[in-house]
């Protein structure tokens, strides 16, 4: 009986069905830098605003303007950083950066992230501030649950996580940047450096 | 014996192995994707679709984007079931010569 030719047919299966329905090149160590960037960026939304004499964050203002920029390098460095770790790991494992699961894996990522970004947008036009860090997580908790079908399943629980916080931060409003500090600082480090020792340093 | 006749000889090729791994967890997949994940030559893929498509497992689906042509595969019921049957006939040869 030939039953190490069938094991490596079921290994190779098993292997083919991963590889093309899941993009796994997701690095561990973005993870944990898109941490440290939200815990910085954080920080100097914290200085900036209590530096600004008033207590509360004047919208239209001046610091409501460079604290909307610091949020925009945070995402920005994030996903420059997610994109090029994923492409230098997918490359060391001679596999393809842009092909139809990380295609699917982007789009699906993408669609509630995108609908929540506008949402929220839309409700900022309209004056209703509160709940605009508690929308942020769910929003993105939702992307990544959503995503998890097309990478490593391990995000999904991110994803309940940030989900959480977003509802206990819209419980308590005034809780908000703390838990946005949490969601977005601390649990991307927490999760990234758990990936990274599972699949990354091998 | 049962065990031995679910060894599917439709699949008793690595290139066939690999075209239904990816269509079972896929809803289509076209002909430069399976080409591009199982590493072959146009011609080889060609011919072992064509092998499957006759044996009633997949069906192949021939349509333009735009002007390129563009060839899709699904696997069918039937297809996704001999599979199946295939893969627990594999299981079992390997845990009875355990």
């Amino acid at each position: 009986m030939d039953s190490k030719k069938y094991l490596e047919d079921l290994s190779e299966i098993k292997d083919l069905m991963q590889k093309s329905s899941r993009c796994i090149s997701l690095s561990g160590l973005s993870g944990i830098l898109a941490g440290v960037y939200a815990l910085i960026g954080a920080a100097v939304a914290y200085i900036l605003v209590t530096n600004s004499g008033s207590p509360y964050l004047i919208l239209d203002g001046y610091i409501f303007r460079l604290v909307l920029l610091d949020l925009f390098l945070v995402a920005f460095l994030s996903i420059a950083t997610a994109i090029f770790l994923s492409t230098r790991k997918a490359r060391k494992n001679g596999e393809k950066i842009w092909d139809t699961s990380s295609r699917r894996l982007v789009i699906n990522f993408l669609i509630p992230l995108v609908a929540g970004g506008l949402y929220i947008l839309i409700i900022l036009d309209q004056q209703k501030y509160g709940q605009t860090g508690a929308l942020m997580l769910i929003f993105y908790g939702l992307a990544l649950v959503n995503a998890s079908k097309y990478s490593l399943g391990d995000i999904r629980y991110l994803g309940y996580t940030e989900i959480l916080l977003g509802l206990i931060a819209a419980l308590f409003p005034g809780y908000g940047f703390w838990l946005w500090v949490i969601g977005f600082g601390i649990m991307h480090i927490v999760y990234g450096a758990f990936m990274y020792f599972k699949y990354d340093r091998i | 014996m049962g065990i031995i006749n679910n060894i599917n000889k439709a699949f008793d090729h690595r290139v066939r192995l690999g075209i239904m791994s990816v269509l079972m967890v896929n809803e289509y997949a076209d002909f430069k994707m399976l080409k591009e994940l199982l590493d072959i030559t146009d011609g080889n893929l060609a011919s072992h679709a064509k092998a499957l498509e006759q044996a009633g497992y997949i069906v192949v689906e021939k349509r333009f984007i735009g002007k390129k042509p563009n060839t899709r595969y699904k696997v069918t019921s039937p297809g996704r079931k001999a599979f199946k049957e295939h893969l627990s006939a594999l299981e079992h040869l390997i845990n009875r010569s355990e």
